[in-house]
């Protein structure tokens, strides 16, 4: 393994992801923890454009650390959250489910540390906005034009979720 | 090729899945776990974006099937909300130990 700029870039962007998912752990302000949250969405971009993912580093931005953490915000700010989220829970509770997750961590690691395919050459990262665009209007029309149906399903379906319960209590 | 290996960014989106899936469990707010299950659906992208690039036959389905799960993820995340705010008008709580009405 040498040091080479791609993999110090590597390190840096992992690095950044593990701190904003640690730091979402341990702070108390609920708006803290998103804050924290938008670096490890940004550094996760950095790691799609590692893996010759641009569009997909351009989508993760634009939504990640656009679209939902302005919409957690606002659904922090909906509701009270002045409260610090201290845990109220038992300590064994946590301590076992720690226990559990570092068990489960430890049995994946031990599948994946040396997985290592013979890396064939890709040519991914040339005009990648095109190659998805291709496939995506060839292959994959139907599942595409589906998730325009899911969305559209999705905003009638939060605004009447959202909505209705204010109107009964106007009526009353 | 490159110097990174594929276990590098595999280790990666185990240890974010693993922070989500603890804070998923352990906090009590409802916002934070809506946002831990986006962590963890975000490990799940790496992987599939992993593999597009250093799979066995390397090619873009990988990273069309991220984009799908991405815009499926904030489907979810826009109709959790909608539900916590519906749930918080009629209880006054984001607490989630407190929703606990289907228990009896």
């Amino acid at each position: 393994m040498t040091f080479s700029g791609e993999f110090l870039a590597f390190m840096g962007l992992a690095l950044v992801a593990i701190i904003g998912g640690v730091l979402l752990l341990n702070l108390t302000k609920v708006v803290h923890m998103v804050v924290a949250l938008i670096f490890t969405f940004v550094a996760i971009a950095g790691i799609y454009v590692l893996l010759s993912a641009e569009f997909v580093a351009a989508v993760q931005i634009l939504i990640y650390s656009g679209a939902i953490t302005i919409i957690m915000l606002f659904g922090i700010m909906l509701t009270r959250h002045d409260d610090e989220s201290e845990p109220k829970a038992g300590r064994w509770r946590k301590l076992l489910l720690f226990l559990g997750i570092v068990g489960f961590a430890f049995a994946v690691y031990i599948g994946i540390y040396d997985f290592n395919i013979e890396q064939t050459p890709s040519t991914l990262h040339e005009n990648n906005t095109l190659q998805i665009g291709k496939a995506l209007y060839s292959k994959y029309v139907i599942p595409f034009e589906l998730t325009s149906v899911l969305l559209l399903v999705a905003l009638v379906g939060s605004i009447i979720l959202a909505k209705n319960e204010k109107k009964e209590a106007d009526k009353e | 090729m490159s110097s990174v290996p594929a276990s590098a960014f595999l280790a990666l989106a185990l240890i974010l899945f693993c922070i989500g899936l603890y804070g998923a469990l352990t906090k009590r707010n409802t916002v934070i776990v809506l946002i831990s299950i986006e962590l963890m659906l975000n490990a799940v992208n790496i992987n599939l974006v992993t593999f597009s690039k250093y799979g066995l036959a390397p090619s873009i389905t990988g990273q069309i099937f991220a984009l799908f799960a991405i815009s499926v993820a904030a489907a979810e995340a826009a109709v959790g909300l909608a539900i916590l705010i519906a749930l918080y008008r009629s209880k006054k709580t984001v607490n989630i130990d407190e929703m606990d009405t289907m228990k009896n």
